[in-house]
């Protein structure tokens, strides 16, 4: 890949994806077969930058970055110089100024990985940036697909839940449309964001409708202050009318896979029985997880090695 | 002094006179000739231009602007009266402060400076503020800048109150719970950008407030920087039924679209917000059919501290005085939409009418604030020009028509294009 930064899907051709999840697909294997020392990234080094907290995208970022040979840093902005009211163009010179070769961002706020990105000479990484784009997340989640189906074009995709708080979904409109699958929507109406078609989005007015015949079905994360907002009445409600269920399940095609970006509220978006389920691919997708984001760092800045 | 060989706005024409100037007032249209004349061959004269929306930022904010530099910016952009908006630090809502504006920038010396005096005590929307000592210190209108005053009946009682002074409430229109934090228009755009979003709604729901408000009082109302194509059909409904209502709009907001924020760009970050095409057209219909009265620059200008941070942190805002006449120009008369009479109104009589301002037409006797324009100079918006201390445009780069050549504020060039802005 000639370009600096992966700061979401939207920009990529699909032909760049192709080759992220190729790699990524070798990436796995190798990680399958235990192996976890490469050199693409012999020498380099990588700052994790998290303005949010993250359990699994930051230690999924820092073992990539280690498993490539690099030197990994984590700044936890809790107790770093942002505290203290340095803005984030200033804390993008500093870094750069170390001579950072990567930089992973994930802000609360969209576009930040953009301003960060115009800021530095390092490659910058968007690990999810407000309601924006979550770009490793879609590509671990098409790895997934891809490693199953062995394609992505013709797929049948239902994505459901808070769409518009949701930059996994969008990052996943994105990609899936681009590699040819057909990506269905579906969520409260009050969480449902508009222009979403123009994108390529089904976007539907039931559940059963989302669901109906598809290859994989993808819940969303609630959070749950989207409740004390004003946007549904209760947990309850949203599970009996939103939420995943065996039922709703069952109109999917036969072996439907069920993705989750997680951490998932359990008896929410989706029931103990689908999370635990044979269909699920939850801890997969882990995998695939470290897998593309080894590829993203090889790529945007290493060698192309698995 | 004589301006000679111009074309000249007088009224709903456009006539070739000289200007015969004395004492700063304009004592003859029609030709003459002498000794200081200034040859205006090519070029157009308006009566002075009058923007009755800008900020100042002086007291308080003087890293972001100052009456100095405001008023050049003013005078560079052709303006010859500037009403400025009281959210200062502290808030102009006391004679006290009202009157320091006035003297500080009659120290200046550039532009004529109006306050207008906040509505409710500190903008908080709770007490009424000093509203007849404001008026005896100069400030010409009200507005709660920036935001509504929440209480309908609280803002009921201020146009109530206004009007026993002979002052207006110009209403900046929003639902706080509807905008709710969000930072650009909802709608596509704000889905992809991941940016929250402001719904045509929140600014709706107030000015049709206002109108029911202006309507059951029987009182004047104007509504301040319309952005949406609802707002406009709001406004349009309520004159045709008699509503004392007037307008305004601004040229972001006849000019861009909410396609300019995909950049993240927090130069095209400003409230009310871009909004989308349908907005853009319904606000030129407006203009055309005169549902909206004036255009006015919202100018904003900011510390580039203020905009150089993630978009959601940055400030909303946008510096127009500088850009104002030849993106209006462009837009609208060379686009079609109105002519170069319509185009003087809009800029100039209408706000001079709605606020009881002199100016606002040239003709013998009146004072002589002119604003003379080369309208085929073609020039490339660049900020660092900008002699603002806000440099935060979204037109940085575009070409737009038409050049302030010389302001005239009560007869004495307070800005010439040869000379820069220290005449």
């Amino acid at each position: 890949m000639t370009r600096k930064d992966l700061l979401g899907l939207y920009d990529l051709s699909a032909g760049e994806i192709e080759t992220i999840l190729a790699l990524g697909l070798r990436f796995k294997a190798a990680l399958k077969r235990g192996e976890k020392e490469h050199t693409a990234l012999k020498g380099r080094s990588v700052v994790l930058l998290f303005y949010e907290n993250s359990t699994r995208t930051r230690t999924s970022f820092e073992l990539a970055a280690k498993f490539l040979g690099a030197q990994v840093v984590n700044i936890s902005v809790a107790t770093s110089s942002v505290q203290k009211g340095e803005t984030l163009v200033d804390t993008g010179k500093t870094l750069d100024a170390m001579k950072n070769d990567f930089i992973v961002i994930r802000h609360a706020m969209g576009g930040a990985p953009k301003l960060l990105a115009e800021t530095v000479k390092a490659h910058v990484i968007n690990g999810g940036d407000g309601m924006h784009e979550h770009p490793t997340q879609a590509l671990l989640d098409m790895l997934t697909l891809k490693e199953h189906f062995g394609q992505i074009a013709g797929l049948k995709i239902a994505v459901l839940g808070d769409i518009r708080h949701s930059r996994v979904a969008k990052s996943n409109l994105y990609g899936l449309t681009k590699l040819g699958a057909e990506v269905r929507m579906f969520g409260p109406r009050t969480l449902l964001p508009e222009g979403l078609e123009r994108e390529g989005a089904i976007v539907c007015s039931s559940r059963e409708e989302a669901v109906e015949g598809a290859d994989a079905v993808m819940g969303l994360r609630i959070q749950l202050e989207r409740q004390k907002a004003g946007n549904f009445p209760s947990l309850g409600e949203y599970q009996r009318y939103y939420g995943i269920d065996e039922n709703v399940l069952h109109a999917a095609k036969k072996g439907a896979l069920v993705l989750h970006p997680g951490p998932v509220n359990r008896g929410v978006e989706l029931t103990s029985g689908v999370i635990d389920g044979a269909q699920s691919r939850i801890d997969d997708q882990v995998l695939s997880g470290l897998a593309v984001r080894m590829a993203v760092l090889s790529l945007l800045g290493g060698e192309e090695r698995a | 002094m004589i301006f000679k060989n111009a074309q000249v706005v007088v009224k709903d024409k456009l006539v070739r006179t000289d200007i015969t100037v004395e004492n700063g007032r304009i004592i003859r249209l029609g030709t003459a000739d002498g000794e200081d004349a200034v040859d205006c061959t090519g070029l157009t004269i308006f009566p002075g231009l009058i923007d009755m929306h800008v900020h100042l930022r002086e007291p308080g904010a003087e890293r972001k602007e100052d009456i100095l530099s405001g008023c050049r910016a003013a005078v560079r952009g052709g303006f010859t009266q500037v009403c400025c908006m009281p959210n200062t630090d502290p808030v102009a809502d006391n004679k006290v402060v009202v009157s320091y504006i006035r003297q500080r920038a009659e120290e200046v010396g550039l532009c004529k400076v109006h306050p207008i005096g906040a509505i409710t005590k500190g903008q908080r929307g709770e007490e009424l503020a000093a509203i007849g000592g404001m008026k005896a210190a100069g400030a010409v209108a009200l507005s709660e800048d920036g935001k509504s005053v929440l209480s309908s009946k609280l803002m009921a009682n201020a146009m109530r109150y206004a009007s026993d002074f002979g002052l207006k409430c110009l209403c900046h229109c929003e639902d706080p719970s509807l905008s709710d934090g969000g930072c650009v228009h909802e709608g596509y755009n704000a889905t992809i950008a991941g940016l929250k979003g402001i719904p045509r709604a929140a600014e709706d729901v107030m000015i049709a407030r206002e109108l029911v408000l202006s309507e059951s009082l029987g009182l004047p109302v104007h509504i301040c920087h319309v952005s949406t194509f609802s707002g406009v059909q709001l406004i349009r409904e309520a004159k045709a039924r008699g509503v004392k209502v007037t307008a305004e709009t601004c040229p972001h907001y006849f000019t861009l679209t909410d396609d300019a924020i995909r950049s993240f760009d927090p130069n095209t970050k400003v409230n009310p917000p871009l909004r989308e095409e349908r907005d853009r057209l319904a606000i030129l219909e407006g203009l055309k059919d005169g549902t909206l009265d004036c255009i006015v620059t919202d100018h904003a200008p900011h510390h580039e501290d203020d905009k150089r941070v993630e978009y959601d942190r940055a400030a909303f805002g946008i510096s127009g005085l500088e850009t104002s006449f030849a993106l209006s120009y462009t837009q609208l008369v060379r686009g079609g939409v109105l002519t170069l009479p319509q185009l003087a109104e809009k800029m100039s009589g209408n706000p001079a009418r709605i606020l009881g301002l002199s100016g606002g037409e040239l003709k013998e006797g009146a004072p002589a604030d002119l604003t003379v324009a080369d309208l085929n100079k073609k020039w490339k918006v660049d900020p660092k020009d900008f002699v603002s201390k806000g440099k935060n445009t979204p037109f940085a780069g575009r070409e737009v028509y038409g050049k302030v050549v010389y302001t005239v504020v009560d007869g004495s060039v307070k800005y010439s294009l040869a000379r820069g802005d220290r005449a």
